[in-house]
């Protein structure tokens, strides 16, 4: 069907950045995850856990704790400060300080009218939630250490904080400790070690369930106040805790790497006393597991690992299907990297800086499966760093490779490059007009000519570029609907038109000439994790977090028959079972009906000329077809041509000179750079 | 094997005043069997009931005197003999409570030793060593006595030897670093000297152990770099002791050493292939070298071990199968059992020949008849104490077996085998077996088979314990007996193996036919014969290197024009299915090439084309059938056939290529391997591809950057 140079490109040192937090919204179905630089993410539980809203970090912020409200979020670190997010426009609110030193967790009630915060001081702080803001209301009686963990009682009345060597109850009306329960240190050298809990849990049936630096998991009774049973669950620390909805299981995650499943279970069967008693052991992590949820029908987990672990509970999976998969997260559902396809530059966009390469060179030719000769090697132009303390949360170079355009939080900036033979120059565009003051998504036209910047309202700004500079040309806003910021953008080959999808699921397209809304595609119950409209027939093919597609073309404002046809038959099993999304979508302009797609595993070119696969046609059918002779070859092949030659792949562009760009992080150069972990299970320890 | 049973201490071991390796002076052989007599360094003679571990009576002499050789025992006279004081010759009873008021008699030369056998005078051995006997000696105590030595040649070591009625008298002697031995025998009286011829470097001898077997002296003597020697020399000799004579000697045992240079240790003869050895590290037990072992000569084997505490001194004496070790502070009595060796024991452990752990049948029902053996034994346990006479022991059976009638025989031998425990059985089956062999070839009417079964069925026999008993059946024709040997044994000779092949080639169909086999065998070959029939309905299945064959055939003799399999050209059984079933057992025996081959050429020119012929079906058979399992414990592998193929055709090559029945067969197999080598020659094609696409996973690495070529289809 066809050979492609492929630029494998490795040089792209993109972290992840360790979990600290998790906290879940039962009613939203939404997974909120802080990072330990500050980032704020949403995942979608019940659409495959699709990274729905990112709000970048910002240096020396230090989350140390998430908590909902309702369908409102908060943070609080160890800046001092309790953050509100802007879920809408993904972006923070407010902060507000909490004068009480370092937070080290935030939690809030059931009823949502209040948020306790732990403090470095030891006072714990209640915070009421007002409609648009949150309010200081009163101390908790001031302890001597500082507050490592808190949990309401389920009424609201009661709280329960772990601290250094002690677990204190206070009466939230009062605000008075009821109860003072010591934990026991370790024993031997640890024995002068402080035991520190990490983490509190406060039944409604009034069992306090803690876990500490010492490896115990430890069951409290907030009545007498005393220990009524404790469990060794590890040799190090029991980091992190979380119950589920109807209080019958229990996680903990170990510094070990490992989560612990504990089950409120009778032991003798058919009598209704029942107790604690450990079930399971999950070991997905390599490093420490700094916090875990356990949701509906998973337990989900993460830490400095910086992969986010869904682990399916089996027995409470009906259907066994993709959704009930192990998943495991490891990169961001967004672009970090951007091609300028004209000139073939790459910019990588890290946390803190820019950095823009050029593609290497090569000489000859080679057989399929071979390298080739590489006779310049890939050359690093620009090292861009960000003024400030936000990170970028966006960023993109034109097609043309003249124009760099990053965000932050806080501010938007454009940048003209200048090549002169082998140097290269940069010019910060000054004077940018008001409105580009921050952006959700970036996007240049294919001409270069113009720079689309998503902004509030799931608006995007148009602006046009030139020699002298840039210039507002005007706002495209959707009629109606969510005002959901957008994530996606796709302006097509011809300038005529420009595709914005936000995290609402909206996909609308505005025509360029008109600034207006041409038309909305169906809303479809599941994100756009990508899309792009096609060169030459103006067709915007989308694909979804469930892995379905749809190609919907712009001029007839309908779905074209081949995405009719697709809906119709289906897609194949293993295509709906991959676990990661396809993040970009590509043409070839030589060849109009091949849709070149990625995803984590995988480069797949659909040939809509073919028939499609039916459930009982081999899929991964490459090796095979390559054994056949090239006259059978037609006969057995099928729309979906997947490439399983690359792993771990963060991104992939089709160059204008017909080449791809295949931008790699293998896993293991991902593992080799995390730091140590602190406690390692060896065998027999 | 050879066992050392839990031992004793028969006395303690007096002071040692000087530094030699002597801890007591001498154990001797008593009155009768289990009585030892014990001479210590210092001044007493003590007389032990061995199996009491109780003194029978002990005499010591005065303060001043020393007894300067250990006392022995006159049983023509059921006198005791001692020297004292180099010169002093004490003669007492078993009754005399004091040695002053025994015989005593003072003799011109220094005496070295007394040396006694039972039923023969004692010879009394100078140091200057001459001989004389002992009541010639007394006759006349102040005879002159010749120098037989020089002046500064010592004796070391000094024996006698009994077979006969013959007495020979061996000494070793030293003279300046010079080991030579004298060797004395008696009427007429001639003494010959031997020199020892070792490697040189090597230092004296430390222990010496004589024995006679068969007319021959064998002399083992043990160097302190644990090289074990043996001699032979003929008991009578007609040369008369000219001039010195070398020794030849041979190296029969290299015993490990550990780091410490050895000083003292010393060495016994058990019987023909064992010794004991003391004061040698064990092997596998570190440099500890308190160890009484037992080693095996003929296989270089360790059989048995124990630990001695305390030192060890350079004396070992062995009597009635018992070793006496003088140790640390005491003297140690360790009985001891030698058994026939062979080769499989020796090893120590039965090697099941059949390949691929197919455990055979008869393999399995041995283990549930250990288990019946077991409990039956648990009651047998419980019933001997009622009932004592029941249980018959080793030696009773055996002499049983020697009178008693067949039938008589077998149930006695059956019921032996199920009271006997596991470990006296293994040491009885085979002393049982031989005895009934010996009978049965005596005596022609005399065969109980069912008595060898059931030993066969116990798996503690195997050829080299029972030569006899294969060899035996073969004649006797007994081809269930011969087919259960040749599934247990793993030790055949190629010899018997040919001999036993002559035999069922040369027995006509019918008679195999009425013979009782196992029944697993039988059936495979049912399925054999049958599967023919089978796939020859179906139209006869190719493998894939029967292509090639078909068309070479077509091309070769176009008059072939039908198109038939060439497999299939000759698919009935050339043999019955006993007569099969037999042949397999013999395809799975374990055998060596250089062996097999003289032997295979006894087989006559028509036995070797039937076997041939066997051959080729059971090969056309398995590359025909290779898709189909047939269901059986035992079957011959498709390497085993070729190999044996190729046996007989190099062994009968010349005949084969003249004699012209055996053309057609020749020309088949040649056209077999020339198709397999095609296919062979076919899959070293695929190797080539195969290794690409090997490198191609390789090249996986390419560092940070790479532009590569995909193509999608």
């Amino acid at each position: 069907m066809g050979e492609f140079k492929v630029h494998r490109v490795r040089f792209f040192d993109y972290m992840p950045s360790g979990i600290r937090a998790l906290a879940y919204n039962r009613d939203t179905e939404r997974m909120a995850v802080a990072r330990i630089d500050g980032s704020v993410e949403v995942f979608h539980s019940s659409d495959r856990f699709f990274q729905e809203k990112i709000i970048p970090g910002r240096e020396q912020c230090g989350i140390e704790g998430l908590s909902w409200v309702g369908q409102r979020l908060f943070s609080a670190g160890l800046n001092g400060g309790i953050t509100e997010y802007d879920l809408t426009n993904q972006k923070v609110k407010y902060t507000v300080d909490a004068y009480g030193g370092p937070i080290w967790t935030i939690t809030g009630n059931q009823q949502g009218t209040h948020l306790a915060v732990g403090c470095e001081d030891g006072t714990v702080k209640l915070f009421e939630v007002n409609e648009d803001k949150i309010q200081f209301e009163r101390n908790l009686d001031r302890q001597k250490s500082r507050i490592i963990s808190l949990s309401w009682h389920p009424s609201g009345s009661k709280i329960a904080a772990g601290m250094m060597d002690m677990i204190q109850i206070f009466n939230v009306e009062t605000g008075h400790s009821v109860h003072r329960m010591l934990a026991d240190r370790g024993v031997g050298t640890s024995r002068s070690k402080e035991c520190v809990v990490w983490s509190v849990v406060y039944l409604s049936d009034g069992t306090i369930i803690s876990g500490d630096s010492v490896g115990m998991v430890k069951l409290w009774d907030d009545q007498t106040g005393t220990l009524i049973k404790s469990h060794n669950v590890t040799k190090c620390d029991v980091l992190a805790l979380s119950i589920s909805q109807n209080e019958d299981s229990l996680v903990a995650g170990t510094s070990e790497g490992t989560v612990v499943q504990f089950q409120f279970v009778s032991v003798v069967l058919g009598k209704d006393d029942k107790e604690w008693v450990r079930t399971r052991t999950f070991k997905n992590h390599t490093h420490d597991i700094r916090a875990v949820a356990e949701i509906t029908t998973a337990v989900v987990s993460g830490g400095m690992d910086a992969q986010l672990v869904v682990r399916p509970l089996l027995d409470k999976i009906e259907v066994r299907s993709a959704a009930s998969a192990l998943r495991k997260i490891h990169f961001p559902h967004r672009k970090l990297v951007s091609c300028a396809r004209k000139s073939g530059l790459m910019l990588f966009q890290y946390s803190g800086h820019l950095e823009l390469w050029r593609l290497g060179e090569s000489e000859g030719k080679a057989t399929p499966g071979s390298s080739l000769f590489v006779k310049r090697n890939p050359e690093k132009l620009l090292h861009l760093k960000v003024k400030g303390e936000d990170h970028i949360g966006c960023s993109a170079v034109s097609p043309c490779g003249e124009w760099i355009v990053y965000s932050t939080a806080s501010s938007l900036r454009l940048y003209r490059l200048h090549f002169d033979n082998n140097n290269v120059s940069i010019t910060k565009i000054s004077k940018l007009p008001k409105v580009l003051s921050s952006a959700n998504q970036l996007c240049f036209s294919s001409d270069s000519s113009y720079l689309f910047s998503a902004s509030t309202q799931s608006s995007v700004h148009l602006v046009s570029l030139s020699q002298s500079g840039c210039k507002f040309v005007g706002t495209l806003k959707p009629k109606s609907g969510s005002h959901q910021a957008i994530h996606l953008l796709a302006a097509s080959e011809d300038g005529k038109w420009l595709a914005s999808a936000n995290s609402d699921h909206e996909v609308h397209i505005y025509n360029l000439q008109t600034r207006k809304v041409h038309c909305t595609v169906p809303v479809y119950s599941s994100a756009v994790t990508a899309m792009g409209i096609h060169p030459t027939t103006n067709c915007l093919f989308i694909m979804y977090a469930d892995q379905q597609m749809c190609e919907y073309s712009i001029e007839q404002n309908e779905y074209t028959d081949w995405s009719r046809t697709v809906q119709r038959k289906g897609l194949h099993r293993f295509w709906l079972e991959r676990d990661t999304p396809c993040l970009n979508v590509m043409f070839n302009p030589q060849n109009p009906s091949h849709v070149i797609l990625h995803d984590m595993y995988m480069l797949c070119i659909i040939d809509k000329s073919l028939p499609l696969p039916d459930d009982k046609t081999q899929f991964y059918n490459q090796l095979t077809l390559k054994s056949l002779p090239e006259e059978q070859r037609k006969s057995h092949s099928h729309a979906f041509k997947i490439s399983k030659t690359f792993k771990d792949i963060l991104f992939v562009e089709l160059m204008s000179d017909q080449s791809l760009v295949v931008v790699e992080r293998p896993l293991e150069d991902v593992a080799t750079q995390l730091p140590a972990p602190i406690k390692q299970k060896k065998f027999a320890t | 094997m050879a066992t050392l049973y839990e031992g004793y201490t028969l006395c303690g071991v007096g002071p040692v005043q000087n530094s030699s390796n002597i801890g007591i002076l001498g154990v001797e052989q008593g009155r009768d069997i289990d009585y030892v007599l014990v001479t210590d360094s210092s001044r007493s003679i003590t007389g032990y009931k061995v199996s009491d571990q109780k003194p029978t009576g002990s005499w010591s002499v005065k303060q001043g005197q020393i007894i300067s050789c250990p006392a022995v025992f006159n049983t023509q006279s059921q006198e005791y003999v001692v020297v004292t004081d180099d010169r002093v010759v004490r003669v007492w009873k078993e009754d005399d409570v004091n040695l002053e008021k025994g015989f005593k008699a003072t003799v011109s030369a220094d005496v070295l030793r007394v040396l006694a056998v039972t039923d023969s005078e004692p010879v009394v051995l100078f140091c200057c060593g001459a001989v004389r006997f002992l009541d010639s000696l007394l006759a006349s105590p102040q005879q002159p006595i010749e120098d037989v030595l020089t002046e500064d040649e010592i004796i070391r070591w000094s024996s006698i030897i009994k077979a006969d009625h013959q007495l020979v008298v061996l000494f070793s002697t030293e003279q300046r670093g010079e080991h030579c031995l004298y060797v004395q025998r008696f009427n007429p009286n001639t003494l010959v000297k031997h020199r020892f011829e070792t490697e040189p470097g090597l230092s004296a001898p430390i222990s010496f152990s004589a024995t006679c077997r068969g007319s021959n002296i064998h002399l083992l003597y043990l160097y302190s770099n644990g090289s074990l020697y043996e001699s032979v020399l003929p008991f009578r000799t007609s040369s008369t002791g000219v001039g010195v004579q070398a020794l030849s000697c041979s190296l029969c045992l290299s015993l490990p050493l550990g780091e410490e240079k050895l000083m003292s240790g010393a060495a016994v003869v058990l019987d023909e292939a064992h010794v004991a050895v003391v004061g040698f590290p064990h092997p596998s037990a570190g440099a500890c070298k308190d160890y009484l072992c037992i080693w095996n000569t003929h296989f270089q084997t360790l059989q048995a071990s124990k630990e001695m505490a305390g030192r060890i001194y350079s004396q070992l004496w062995c009597y009635s199968g018992k070793l006496y070790v003088p140790h640390g502070k005491m003297l140690s009595v360790i009985p001891f059992d030698c058994q026939k060796s062979s080769l499989a024991a020796a090893m120590g452990k039965q090697k099941q020949t059949s390949p691929s752990g197919s455990k055979s049948n008869s393999f399995v029902t041995s283990w549930t008849c250990n288990d019946i053996t077991q409990t039956t034994e648990i009651k047998s346990r419980m019933s001997t104490r009622n009932n004592v006479k029941s249980a018959l022991t080793v030696d009773q059976l055996i002499e049983h077996v020697k009178t008693s009638a067949v039938e008589d025989v077998q149930a006695e031998v059956g019921e032996f085998i199920r009271r006997t425990s596991q470990a006296d059985l293994q040491l009885a089956a085979g002393r049982v077996a031989l005895e009934l062999v010996s009978r049965s070839q005596k005596d022609g009417n005399f065969y109980p088979q069912c008595a060898f079964l059931q030993l066969m069925e116990t798996r503690y026999l195997c050829y080299s314990v029972c030569p006899g008993l294969l060899s035996l059946a073969i004649v006797k024709k007994d081809f269930h007996l011969c087919q259960i040997a040749f599934q247990i044994f793993s030790d055949i000779p190629e010899a018997v193996t040919c001999a036993y092949l002559k035999t069922i080639l040369s027995t006509p169909d019918l008679e195999m036919e009425a013979v009782n086999l196992d029944k697993d065998s039988v059936i495979f070959m049912k399925e054999l014969t049958q599967a023919h029939s089978r796939s020859d309905e179906e139209g006869g299945q190719l493998n894939g290197f029967c292509a090639p064959a078909l068309e070479s055939d077509a091309s070769d003799t176009p008059s072939n024009k039908l198109q038939r399999d060439p497999l299939s050209l000759d698919m009935s059984c050339p043999v019955g299915l006993h007569k099969g079933a037999l042949l397999n057992e013999v395809l799975h025996t374990a055998y060596s090439d250089r062996s097999l081959l003289p032997h295979l050429k006894d087989l006559t020119v028509p036995q070797v084309i039937v076997f041939l012929q066997y051959l080729r079906f059971l090969y056309f058979k398995y590359s025909h059938d290779a898709h189909k399992q047939i269901r059986a414990l035992r079957t011959p592998s498709i390497s085993q056939i070729i190999d044996w193929v190729c046996l007989l055709l190099d062994s009968h090559f010349t005949v084969l290529a003249v004699a012209p029945e055996a053309k057609r067969l020749v020309f088949d197999l040649h056209k077999f391997v020339r198709s397999q080598v095609k296919l062979y020659a076919e899959l070293g094609k695929i190797e080539g591809s195969l290794q690409v696409l090997k490198n191609s996973k390789q090249s996986e690495d390419f560092g940070m950057y790479a532009i590569q070529v995909i193509e999608l289809f």
